[in-house]
C-alpha cells in the first residue's frame, strides 16, 4: 500500500517536470517582466476617469465595460452556493452524529474578539463603500463582512452564532444581490439604453456619489459575496459543531 | 530577475498539480486545486505588470501617469471568484463522501453503488 504511493510519486515526477518545462516554454513568449503594452490596458487607464468619473479603474472595468460579465460572475457563485445547500442542508436535517464540543474556553479570544469583529466588518465596508475610489469593491468588501461575522462564531461559540447565521435569513439576501444586479440592466432597458447603461450619470470623480448605477451594481455584489460567503459557513459549521437541539 | 514572476508561477503551478497525484486526503486534494489556480494569480498579475508605473487607481494621481494593466486585475478578481465556489463545491462533495463511506482517501473509494 506504501509502496504504491512512493512509485506513484516517483511517476509524477517527470510528468509534473515535463509540465513545468512546457510552461517555462510558454512563458517565454510572453512580453518581458514589466514591459507590457497592452492596448486595452492603455486606453481604459486614459479614458476611464472621463468617460465614467471614477478613480478606480479595476472597479469600473469590473462594473461597467466587463458588466455583464461580472453578472454572471455573480450567478456563478449564487448557483455554487445553491448546490452546496442542496448538498449540505438536505442530510444536515436527517444528522444523528453527536455534536462536536463547543466552547470558546480562551479568555483573551473572547475579550478580544468583539473588538477585531467589529474592526473587520467595518474594514469591509469601507472597502465596499470606496470601491469605486480607492483599491476595493463589493467582491473584496463582501468577503471581509463575512470574515468580520464569523469572528463572532470563534468568539461566542455556535450556539449565539446561529442566531445570526440562521440561513433562513441569509437566504433572502443572497437572492436580492443577485436581483439587484438584473434589476439594474433592466432599469436601463427600460429607459430605453442598453442593458446595464450608467443611468444615473457619471457622478462626482473621487468621490462616494462617483460612478452612478456602478455603485448600485457595488452595492449589489457586496450583499451577494457577504450573504453567499456566510450561508457557506452556516452549513459547513451546521454539519461539523450543530448542538443537537438547535437541529430543524 | 527578468523571468523570476512567471518562474513563480509554474512553480505554483507544478506543485499543485503534483500534490494533485500524490494526495491521499480529498480535503488535501481540495486545498492542491486552489493551489494550482492561485499560480495563474501570479501569471496574470505579473503579465500586467509595468516597471516604474503605479496602481491602476488616479485618486490623488495625476491622470496619465503609468500605470500597471488593469484588465489582468479584473481578471484575477474573476479567478478568485471562481476558485472561492469551485473549493465550496468540492469541499462540500468531500464531506458527502465521508458521510457515505467513511473515508476521505481517494484510493479507499472503490467502485460506484447507488
Amino acid at each position: 500500500m506504501r509502496d504504491r504511493h512512493v512509485v506513484r510519486g516517483l511517476l509524477a515526477l517527470p510528468a509534473v517536470g515535463g509540465l513545468g518545462a512546457l510552461l517555462a516554454w510558454g512563458f517565454s513568449g510572453l512580453p518581458p517582466f514589466g514591459d507590457f503594452h497592452g492596448f486595452y490596458g492603455q486606453l481604459l487607464n486614459a479614458i476611464v476617469l472621463p468617460q465614467r468619473h471614477t478613480t478606480n479603474v479595476v472597479t469600473a472595468i469590473v462594473f461597467d465595460y466587463r458588466g455583464f460579465d461580472t453578472m454572471g460572475e455573480e450567478f456563478i457563485l449564487f448557483a455554487a452556493v445553491v448546490g452546496v445547500v442542496i448538498l449540505l442542508r438536505e442530510n444536515n436535517a436527517g444528522m444523528t452524529r453527536a455534536a462536536q464540543a463547543d466552547f470558546v474556553r480562551s479568555d483573551a479570544i473572547r475579550f478580544f474578539g468583539v473588538p477585531i469583529l467589529g474592526l473587520v466588518v467595518l474594514v469591509g465596508l469601507w472597502l465596499a463603500a470606496f470601491g469605486l475610489v480607492t483599491p476595493g469593491g463589493g467582491f473584496q468588501g463582501g468577503v471581509a463582512i463575512a470574515s468580520g461575522i464569523v469572528v463572532l462564531y470563534l468568539t461566542v461559540g455556535y450556539r449565539h452564532w446561529h442566531r445570526l447565521g440562521d440561513e433562513r435569513r441569509l437566504d433572502p439576501f443572497e437572492g436580492i444581490g443577485a436581483g439587484a444586479y438584473v434589476a439594474v440592466g433592466i432599469a436601463a432597458l427600460i429607459a430605453g439604453a442598453p442593458f446595464l447603461h450608467n443611468l444615473l450619470g457619471p457622478g462626482t470623480p473621487g468621490t462616494l456619489f462617483s460612478g452612478g448605477s456602478m455603485s448600485i451594481l457595488n452595492w449589489a455584489v457586496a450583499i451577494e459575496v457577504a450573504a453567499a460567503n456566510l450561508v457557506l459557513y452556516t452549513e459547513f459549521l451546521q454539519r461539523l459543531v450543530a448542538p443537537k437541539e438547535l437541529e430543524r | 530577475m527578468n523571468m523570476l514572476a512567471f518562474a513563480v508561477a509554474a512553480w505554483i503551478f507544478c506543485v499543485g498539480v503534483y500534490g494533485a497525484i500524490v494526495s491521499r486526503n480529498l480535503i488535501h486534494l481540495a486545498l492542491c486545486l486552489t493551489v494550482t489556480q492561485s499560480s495563474t494569480y501570479v501569471l496574470l498579475l505579473a503579465i500586467g505588470y509595468k516597471h516604474h508605473a503605479g496602481a491602476p487607481i488616479f485618486k490623488g494621481v495625476k491622470l496619465g501617469t503609468p500605470a500597471v494593466d488593469p484588465v489582468v486585475q479584473s481578471l484575477t478578481l474573476t479567478d478568485i471568484v471562481v476558485s472561492v465556489t469551485v473549493i465550496a463545491l468540492v469541499l462540500a462533495l468531500a464531506l458527502d463522501v465521508h458521510e457515505e463511506s467513511g473515508t476521505i482517501d481517494p484510493d479507499e473509494l472503490t467502485g460506484m453503488s447507488g
